[in-house]
């Protein structure tokens, strides 16, 4: 059976194949589809998300001690937060096999860095395979569990968003199901205290040189002879762009891409007149490559460390090497276009907390999520967005030091919040900072497709579970003003933010209206505007919702007065109350003239 | 077919360009062909511009099209069409709906404007433009996210793939009640070429 996968629809198949017993993950682009497919078409395989990639990274682990096999996923950010545990597991090893998946975002398509992972594995010290297609996402997973378990190590699946979203041709297998194993209590394995850890460190070492000779003999490591005298040396979605424009060198093509197989690299280097090294972001194969001695080979110099690679850069790469003559240049160039960025959904219940944030000019710090968006233009509502639940610490760092004149407030996603903003509240509360927050409760993971939360209610195999209360959690926390309120009210979220950045204290908003995309379409009766009284003020454009639109009516001075597109108003009444002439109507009460 | 084909399909999120590249992928490799297809999503979600790159072929590298090498750009919104042109390859085609889609960012700002007929504007430049009235004809089938099956029906004139593939993906990826007027829509593109186009 033949099948069109995504690389990540791949790796489900391949916990599936590979008899996974646990896969968790904490939701994120481009990682997402892993755990959302093996929920929907492998519910033989128990999966769950978990609040932040700390926690599913250690409900792992115990996966994984206590004998099954262990799938844990997140993107290349979502590392960060879980390197704690990450480090100290790469010294105890493994009972199942656990397999991590690091999925990588170069180019940023929908990420805050551009962080290459790669460099994660040799940190820990751990084996890294990395894919360059579909069928290579699922085969390498397969054996990455092998490979965990032969040598009592987790192992690294290095994904890109190129590999992770793209689809290709995968055959299909039965379950191959792994080792029946059990836990055993074994604290000189698993208790790391220093006199464990010192040993085990020692463990790492002799387990990396194995791993070394490993390397030279996995068939992921191969090596293409066309009786070229130039040699690329590449792995990963690199691998596809380079043999796109240069079919005809030879390739090593590294698929298990750390530790390198350096006997192989010799010998390769050594048999060809000039070596490159293709790979995305950082030098990461080069560096070692030539620590090891081959100073001439050649890469960065000519591919670049920022931004995804391409077939076209690499084209121009290899052109300015001299290694082929020339490249098709585009013919057309596109025109000066308008950017067309993501923008807050019709009725998104963010909206009213950022017009009211603007009105006040206060300094906003921001997170991760849906809400991000309202930094664009015409909301320009944010001004800081560092990293998962950063907003009420910047917030109190930025109050501490009176960096804003008009004050600052902190917003964050309910999801966010529970993944990493508590631990920051807590903070506020125990310093006795001034912040005010805005939890933008909107009962959904929204960005990257409404996920379920512990807020919310559900399971990600759709379980009913205890929703947490935010409003009695943020009290036990201590927090002594705390206000629920309907963002869709524009005066009332105006007048609370006030109120609250004038009482001494952390005080906490929290807005109770949910995403009106996920997990159903929320639709009200849609809004129209009588452009006999529409004075084309432009008020109801600043609010930036996508369902005003410019009409081919103007006033006196060419100003566009505004449309509303029915199909996409869900009715919030946000524009109707930033309207000065009301021109706005609900459309059952608009009766044309 | 001995060379890969690069068709580059563009729109704005929630316009259906995904389920579009995926039913021509799924029709290719039915034909036989290795498929790659490869989009950008994450943030595109909330009106963005989506873009998913499908290529076709005996053996297929890349999984995304080498920019100026798209063999067909199939847009869903006519100045995303324009926006995209630096993809498509010399004497390529472009199918582009007439939609046209006004983002907050154009009316709630000064600075930007939208094209006043970005068809005509691609036409001057590429002399194989389609302009497709898609958004007319879904009206007139009566449901607006026929678009993508219609300019599907314009992209299967160019492509060498059997019409009964066509009309089986399409069954298979589209809900029960709606395959009937998917393929009249699919038909109504289908009678709409290069030749005949008015635009
Ligand atoms: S998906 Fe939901 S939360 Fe996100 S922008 Fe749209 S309405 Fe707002
Ligand atoms: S009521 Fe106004 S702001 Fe709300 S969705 Fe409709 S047009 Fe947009
Ligand atoms: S706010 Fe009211 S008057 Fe002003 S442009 Fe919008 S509809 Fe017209």
């Amino acid at each position: 059976m033949r099948e069109l996968l995504s690389g990540n629809e791949a790796v489900a198949r391949g916990a599936y194949e590979a008899g996974v017993a646990l896969a968790v993950s904490y939701p994120g682009t481009p990682s997402t589809e892993i755990l959302e497919t093996l929920a929907d078409v492998f519910p033989q395989v128990y999966s769950q998300w978990s609040p932040n990639e700390k926690v599913a990274f250690e409900v792992a682990i115990g996966a994984s001690i206590g004998g099954g096999r262990a799938l844990c996923t997140m993107k290349h950010v979502g590392l960060n937060v879980a390197a704690d545990p990450f480090m100290t597991f790469a010294y105890t090893g493994v009972n199942g096999g656990f397999v991590i998946v690091s999925c990588d975002d170069p180019e940023m398509h929908s990420s805050q860095n551009e962080q290459d992972n790669r460099t994660y594995a040799k940190f820990a010290a751990i084996p890294m395979l990395n894919p360059s297609s579909s069928q290579e996402s699922k085969d390498m997973l397969v054996t990455g569990f092998e490979m965990s378990e032969m040598f009592d190590t987790p192992v690294m699946l290095h994904m890109t968003t190129r590999i992770s979203h793209a689809k290709g041709i995968v055959e299909l297998n039965d379950v191959v199901a792994g080792p029946n194993k059990k836990f055993i209590k074994d604290p000189s394995k698993y208790v790391m205290i220093p006199t464990n850890a010192r040993k085990r460190h020692v463990v790492v070492a002799e387990r990396m040189e194995k791993l070394r000779h490993f390397a030279e003999e996995t068939p992921f490591n191969v090596v293409e002879n066309n009786g070229s005298k130039i040699g690329v040396i590449t792995g990963g979605v690199s691998y596809q762009y380079t043999k796109e424009v240069a079919p005809d060198l030879d390739y090593l093509k590294l698929g298990m891409g750390f530790p390198l197989p350096m006997k192989k690299i010799e010998q390769f280097i050594k048999s060809h007149d000039r070596i490159f090294i293709v790979e995305e972001l950082e030098p990461f194969w080069e560096e070692m490559i030539k620590a090891a001695g081959f100073l001439q080979v050649e890469g960065k110099k000519y591919f670049g460390a920022l931004g995804e690679l391409s077939p076209i850069r690499v084209a121009h790469g290899l052109k300015e090497a001299g290694v082929i003559s020339s490249v098709t240049e585009p013919v057309y160039s596109a025109g000066d276009m308008f950017p067309r960025p993501p923008v807050l959904c019709p009725g998104c219940p963010h909206r009213g907390a950022f017009m009211a944030l603007k009105k006040l000019g206060v300094a906003v710090t921001g997170d991760i999520g849906c809400y991000t968006l309202g930094v664009m233009e015409p909301l320009n509502a944010l001004d800081t967005c560092i990293c998962m639940g950063a907003s009420i610490g910047n917030a109190i760092g930025m109050e501490r030091v009176k960096g804003s004149e008009k004050g600052t407030v902190a917003v964050i996603g309910d999801s966010t919040f529970v993944h990493s903003g508590i631990t920051g509240l807590l903070d506020a509360v125990w310093n006795q900072s001034n912040v005010t927050i805005i939890i933008l409760d909107n009962r959904a993971t929204a960005m990257t497709g409404g996920q379920q939360h512990p807020a919310t209610g559900k399971t990600l195999m759709g379980a009913d579970s205890p929703s947490l209360n935010l409003v009695e959690l943020v009290k036990a926390l201590g927090v002594k003003n705390v206000k629920e309120l309907d963002p869709y009210d524009f005066d009332l979220v105006l007048n609370t933010i006030k109120t609250e950045m004038e009482t001494p204290g952390p005080s906490v908003i929290i807005t109770n209206r949910p995403c009106v995309l996920m997990p159903v379409r929320i639709m009200n009766e849609p809004y129209v505007v009588d452009s006999e009284l529409c004075t084309a003020c432009g008020a109801c454009f600043r609010i930036s919702c996508p369902a005003i639109a410019a009409s081919h009516e103007t006033n006196k001075h060419g100003h566009p007065k505004a449309l509303i597109d029915e199909t996409l108003c869900t009715g919030c009444t946000l524009c109707t109350q930033v309207c000065p002439p009301e021109a706005i109507m609900l459309k059952s009460h608009f009766v044309k003239a | 077919m001995q060379e890969t084909m690069n068709i580059l399909i563009v729109g704005v999120g929630g316009q259906g360009v995904l389920l579009a590249s995926e039913i021509l992928s799924e029709a290719a490799m039915n034909a036989g062909f290795d498929v790659k297809k490869s989009e950008i999503h994450g943030m595109s979600q909330r009106g963005g511009v989506v873009s998913s790159h499908v290529r076709i072929g005996p053996v297929v590298y890349s999984p995304t099209i080498q920019e100026g090498q798209a063999d067909v750009l199939m847009a869903f919104e006519q100045a995303e069409g324009y926006r995209a042109i630096n993809w498509l390859k010399k004497d390529g085609i472009a199918i582009v709906s007439r939609t046209a889609l006004i983002p907050a960012i154009v009316t709630g700002s000064k600075q930007f404007h939208y094209p006043e007929d970005a068809i005509a504007d691609l036409q001057k430049i590429v002399k194989k433009t389609i302009g497709v009235e898609a958004d007319k004809i879904a009206a007139e089938l009566g449901n607006p996210r026929l678009v993508n099956t219609i300019l599907l029906g314009v992209l299967s004139n160019y492509m060498p793939l059997p019409t009964e593939l066509w009309v089986d993906t399409i069954k298979a990826r589209v809900k029960p009640k709606l395959v009937d007027v998917n393929l009249l829509a699919f038909n109504r593109g289908r009678g709409v070429r290069l030749t005949k186009t008015t635009a």
